[in-house]
């Protein structure tokens, strides 16, 4: 599904330039459920930035889904997001002044998908992580857990390729936490390809495969035994 | 197409709703400049208007040539010679100028602006009084209440009748007493009055308190023989009044012996002078009045386009968000910029209607021209069309900066958490 072959991106400050990748080989199968590890400054970000194609990597080669990502317009680039990756941020990310039900139908419109079908499919994602009777409302007036779910329910209505969950959990209290992980966990066992990016021990053991960066390599790739969430719900 | 796309009429109404009292001020310069637009423009037109009104009548093409003292001497002549003009000269210049399309000889009584004392049954007006032939109505057109006014056979039998003024008629005649038919009294001589005119608020050269008779009837009656004190000229539509003023000057100079450098001596009026300076200062007046509003407009939509920059930098995550999810440039690019064509669009019509409003009332009370040249100040859908349009493409211009701005967001940057 994932394919990323010697990947190197380096960052200019100023008069010198900051290496934060240094070649990154990294495959995914679909299905796959993988946590991206790392303390702060290790890449994670800027990996997951270049797979979302949010940002460009110097060199190196990343196909997704057989389709070689390079030399990508802006216009182009769009597009591709929009068809093949759904994307679960930290801070949601929600649009405040839309409802739940429009933030979801969002990823649609710009696949210009009709009104009414549009309103349908979002109402069934957001029946799917158990939010239906919350449609109508504004992100203000749900609680951290829901406005997760709401996001996450906007990632899948494109049917994306892959999942690219960036902190997913970062804003919410352990409980929280583990009911979005028992939800993400859910959609992977529906087999959804999906990455995590965390940093937290718990949340990575969530998920079946754990990737440890460290200064811009991956020093550990390792299967794990995957810990279920529901059991802490 | 675009222009019907629900969701982004949606997205747009939304954004511009969620601030109204941010949108209405956005608002405010366009609908200024708009106002005073419309109303620099409906204004140089009332005044466009009000100037035709008092021309109205009046041959625009048109100069006066009467007789006056010599300034050279010459051939023998001292200076200060008063110039007589003759009945034939009339015919001379008509043969020699082509171009001449009307010439009306006229004659007054007594000397220039001079006023007669006319007698009717004891009441007694002072009017001036003038021989005129009927083509004088073809230069300054009389608005004739009641009769008629000189004809033909009135010159070729000399008949003895005569057009008086309203003015004229109030200081003889009874109010709502019938004069026509009745005898007025000038120089001992009566006259039976055919016709009574009207002032119409237009250049008024004969004043309104005055009687034409018949020319070869005053000719006769004031034993004036073959003198004519002055001449009303129209020239053929397309040729300069310039050119056909100083070629009778010439011709004559030359017949009555008056130096070739005497400027004194033949005096004239161009009348298409005064038209062509009226014109002129009313185009100048409408190009202005539309050059300050332009650039008022477009101060108003600058204004718009500064407030969308600062709502793109406010929305910077937002925007972020939508690229994420899949938003092109084109699509963010275009939602923005509609953004301001409907504020333009919404804000100019607000301040069209405003103004036509103001003009409206500006209409009912001083849009009869009465005192001053305004007349219909009001803006013509032409005029219309193109400032609004002017407008429009505008806004779709200067849309565009924070248009641009907003794609040059990077999902990457609008996301970065703080």
């Amino acid at each position: 599904m994932i394919e990323i072959k010697d990947l190197h991106k380096s960052y200019r400050m100023g008069s010198n330039s900051l290496h934060v990748l240094k070649g990154i080989n990294f495959t995914a199968e679909e299905g796959e459920l993988v946590a991206i590890m790392g303390s702060s400054g290790s890449g994670k970000s800027t990996l997951l930035n270049i797979l979302g194609m949010l940002d460009l990597a110097d060199s190196g080669e990343y196909t997704l889904d057989n389709v070689p990502i390079k030399d990508l317009s802006e216009t182009k680039a769009a597009q591709y997001r929009n068809k093949f990756l759904g994307f679960i941020f930290q801070s949601f990310n929600l649009i405040n002044y839309k409802s739940a039900l429009e933030n979801v139908a969002l990823p649609l419109y710009y696949q210009k998908v009709g009104r009414k079908e549009r309103q349908e499919k979002a109402l069934n994602y957001l029946e799917r992580v158990g939010l239906k009777e919350w449609a109508t409302h504004l992100p203000s007036e749900l609680s951290g857990g829901q406005k997760q779910r709401v996001a996450i329910a906007r990632a899948m209505a494109a049917e994306p390729k892959v999942l690219l969950a960036d902190e997913p959990t970062g804003a919410l209290d352990s409980k929280t936490s583990y009911e979005v992980m028992d939800l993400i966990q859910k959609i992977n066992d529906e087999g959804n390809t999906i990455l995590v990016v965390t940093h937290e021990e718990d949340i990575a053991h969530m998920c079946k495969r754990i990737v440890h960066l460290k200064d811009g390599v991956i020093v550990e790739d390792k299967k794990i035994e995957q810990v279920r969430a529901q059991q802490y719900v | 197409m675009w222009l019907f796309d629900r969701d982004l009429w949606i997205e747009v109404f939304h954004t511009l709703g969620k601030n109204m009292f941010r949108t209405f001020l956005t608002m405010l310069g366009v609908i200024f400049a708009m106002v005073i637009l419309v109303l620099l423009l409906g204004s140089s037109n009332g005044m466009s208007n009000g100037f035709d009104k008092i021309f109205a009548g009046t041959a625009s093409n048109s100069l006066f040539v009467w007789g006056q003292s010599t300034s050279e001497p010459y051939k023998g002549f001292e200076r200060g010679r008063r110039i007589r003009y003759k009945i034939e000269d009339a015919e001379i210049l008509k043969r020699e100028i082509p171009e001449i399309e009307v010439l009306a000889p006229r004659i007054e009584l007594g000397g220039h602006r001079d006023v007669v004392t006319v007698y009717r049954n004891g009441q007694t007006s002072g009017s001036s009084v003038y021989g005129d032939y009927p083509e004088i109505d073809n230069i300054t057109k009389k608005k004739l209440v009641e009769g008629r006014f000189l004809n033909q056979t009135d010159i070729d039998d000399s008949k003895k009748v005569c057009v008086i003024g309203e003015e004229t008629y109030k200081l003889l005649f009874e109010k709502g007493e019938d004069a026509i038919g009745q005898d007025i009294r000038i120089n001992g001589v009566f006259f039976s009055v055919v016709g009574i005119y009207k002032p119409n608020n237009n250049i008024n050269i004969d004043g309104e308190n005055a009687v034409f008779i018949p020319f070869t009837t005053f000719q006769k009656a004031f034993n004036t023989g073959d003198r004519m004190g002055w001449m009303a000229i129209a020239v053929e539509p397309n040729t300069k009044v310039t050119i056909v003023e100083s070629r009778i000057k010439d011709i004559l100079k030359n017949k009555y012996d008056i130096h070739p450098d005497d400027e004194r001596a033949i005096g004239s009026f161009d009348m298409s002078e005064i038209f062509n300076n009226i014109s002129a200062f009313t185009t100048v007046l409408k190009g202005f009045s539309f050059f300050v509003g332009i650039f008022t407009l477009l101060a108003g939509v600058i204004a718009i386009s500064n407030i969308l920059l600062i709502t793109v930098k406010e929305r910077t995550k937002e925007i972020g968000v939508r690229r994420a999810l899949g938003a092109t440039p084109r699509v963010v690019r275009r939602q923005i910029v509609v953004e301001a064509i409907v504020l333009t669009a919404f804000a100019g019509l607000i301040g069209f209607a405003i103004s036509v409003g103001i003009l409206a009332f500006l209409d009912s009370m001083w849009g009869s021209g009465e005192d001053f040249p305004f007349v219909k100040p009001m803006v013509s859908v032409p005029q219309f069309t193109v400032s609004f349009f002017l407008m429009v493409s505008l806004s779709l211009l200067i849309g565009m900066i924070p248009a641009n701005r907003a794609v040059k967001v990077r999902p990457i940057e609008a996301l970065r958490e703080e």
